[in-house]
């Protein structure tokens, strides 16, 4: 899956350029801590839709940037 | 006749019933092996398979066909193995073509590390009941003369197993066969049916809410592939399954026969021949998180490199199609199937990019936990609660594809 991502330093980039950095979630309604790190080592949100993200730009200005994303597109 | 003439497959259609026993939500190979092995081994046939688009259209449609018994812990290697047998005779008990060849599967290593992993597969394999044997470059060479076993210079081969119960089995073909086998045994099969979410009654699943109207069933199965999360969110459930693409291609029809499967798990690359004389190839699922089925010419770039160093031949080829499939990826690499918590919802996910090679066995197994409410041994070791236990079933080097 191809598409460009736009950074706030290089502009419009093919997505190639950039590693993917994760999303870091904690669930703050789950009652009891083994619960709750069981579900922010596991349990993901794996939205189909807009997600939020971090991605760190390795072939460009090697910045990390925060990135609203649609998973269906 | 010949075998790639179909015949016409004896389906059914009917308006869909306002209740049933059983609901599976997903009309691929895991749902419909699923509704075959209720309705043929339990007697229970009211039960409807809820497809979204056409049967087959997701990652049933979208694999490559490998059905391959050659895991790397014990748990694995019996239940792919049932797989492998359930596969062999598929064609005659359900007295419908599925192309199934048995082929022989070379899994290279090219380092040290890599060797000596695979010498413990072929270990790990004899004893839990599957044929591995570990072979050397040159034997590798003599199975598969097309292999550059210099590996371009690149990524020479050290080593690697055979597993001779290798094959492929024309993907559509199995989805048919399931589908006409337990249509015949008075299943409903729905296609173009939309399932919005699951009703849920205190700790129990009652239903399922459908663009057409509810349904009610006793036990709901989420066979839904990649988008899972999306379906059992809607009962309060969260899993550890992530959706990423995974993209493959074929080239146009080699000329000579190729008549074994090579898979490089160092390379994220393996390859086949269709039925049709395409070679068939894939690699690993993209990084990012997509529910797109979008393809990209990166995967294209990347995979026919590595392809072309193992094997030279192919650089005279050319690439006639690519697509991609949307996979349920788990943390360990293993397959999630069973019980979720929530009385009569169930879940067959975590396929990932190692989906039809299961789909016998997960269906026959899932439809005897269906039948006797009780798990069984084969699958127990692949329940969602193995996270909070901390056994998870970590397998990702024989994932093939990560």
């Amino acid at each position: 899956m191809s598409f460009h991502i736009d950074c706030p330093h290089c502009g419009r980039r093919p997505v190639e350029e950039f590693f993917y950095g994760e999303v870091a979630s904690e669930n703050e309604s789950i009652a009891g801590a083994d619960a709750r790190n069981l579900d922010r080592v596991f349990m993901l949100d794996n939205p189909e839709g807009i997600a939020t993200e971090r991605w760190f730009h390795a072939y460009g200005c090697r910045r990390w940037l925060t990135l609203r994303r649609d998973t269906r597109k | 006749m010949n075998e790639f003439v179909e015949r016409k497959i004896a389906l059914t259609w009917r308006a869909p019933k306002r209740a049933y026993d059983v609901v599976i939500v997903g009309g691929g190979g895991h749902g419909l092996a699923t509704a075959y092995y209720l309705a043929t081994r339990h007697g229970i046939t009211n039960v409807a398979v809820l497809e979204r688009n056409y049967i087959g259209s997701g990652n049933s449609g979208r694999n490559t066909t490998i059905i391959r018994a050659n895991y790397g812990i014990p748990e694995a290697v019996r239940f792919y193995q049932r797989s492998v047998d359930l596969y062999a005779s598929l064609e005659s008990e359900t007295g419908r073509g599925i192309m199934h060849r048995q082929k022989g599967l070379l899994w290279l290593a090219h380092s040290e590390a890599g060797v000596r992993a695979e010498r413990a597969r072929a270990e790990v394999n004899v004893a839990f009941g599957t044929k591995t044997e570990f072979v050397d470059p040159d034997q590798v060479k003599r199975i598969c003369p097309q292999i550059d076993i210099t590996g371009g210079g690149l990524w020479p081969v050290a080593g690697g197993t055979y597993h001779p119960e290798g094959s492929t089995a024309r993907h559509d073909r199995v989805v048919w066969a399931f589908a006409e086998g337990a249509m015949r045994q008075g299943v409903d099969i729905q296609q173009g049916i939309r399932v919005h979410s699951l009703r849920v009654e205190g700790d129990r699943v009652t239903g399922v809410e459908t663009d057409q109207g509810p349904i009610s069933a006793g036990v709901v199965l989420s066979a839904a592939g990649g988008h899972v999360t999306t379906l059992v969110s809607t009962a309060g459930v969260r899993l550890p399954i992530r959706t990423h693409p995974l993209q493959a291609f074929v080239t146009n029809h080699y000329a000579l026969e190729f008549p074994i499967i090579v898979a490089s798990a160092t390379l994220l690359f393996y390859a086949s021949q269709t039925a049709r004389g395409e070679m068939l190839m894939g690699a690993e699922i993209d990084r990012q998180p997509s529910y797109s089925y979008r393809s990209s010419h990166d995967f294209l770039q990347h995979c026919a490199f590595r392809a072309m160093t193992l094997l030279p031949f192919l650089r005279n080829l050319r690439i006639l199609r690519q697509w991609t499939g949307v996979c349920d990826m788990s943390p360990d690499y293993s397959p999630i199937m069973g019980k979720t918590g929530i009385d009569g919802l169930l879940i067959t996910t975590g396929w990932g990019t190692w989906g039809f090679k299961a789909i016998p066995a997960a269906g026959e197994q899932l439809a005897q936990l269906i039948a006797t409410g009780a798990t069984p041994e084969l699958i127990a070791p692949f329940s969602l609660d193995r996270f909070a236990r901390d056994r998870t079933m970590a397998d990702r080097g024989s994932a093939g594809t990560h």
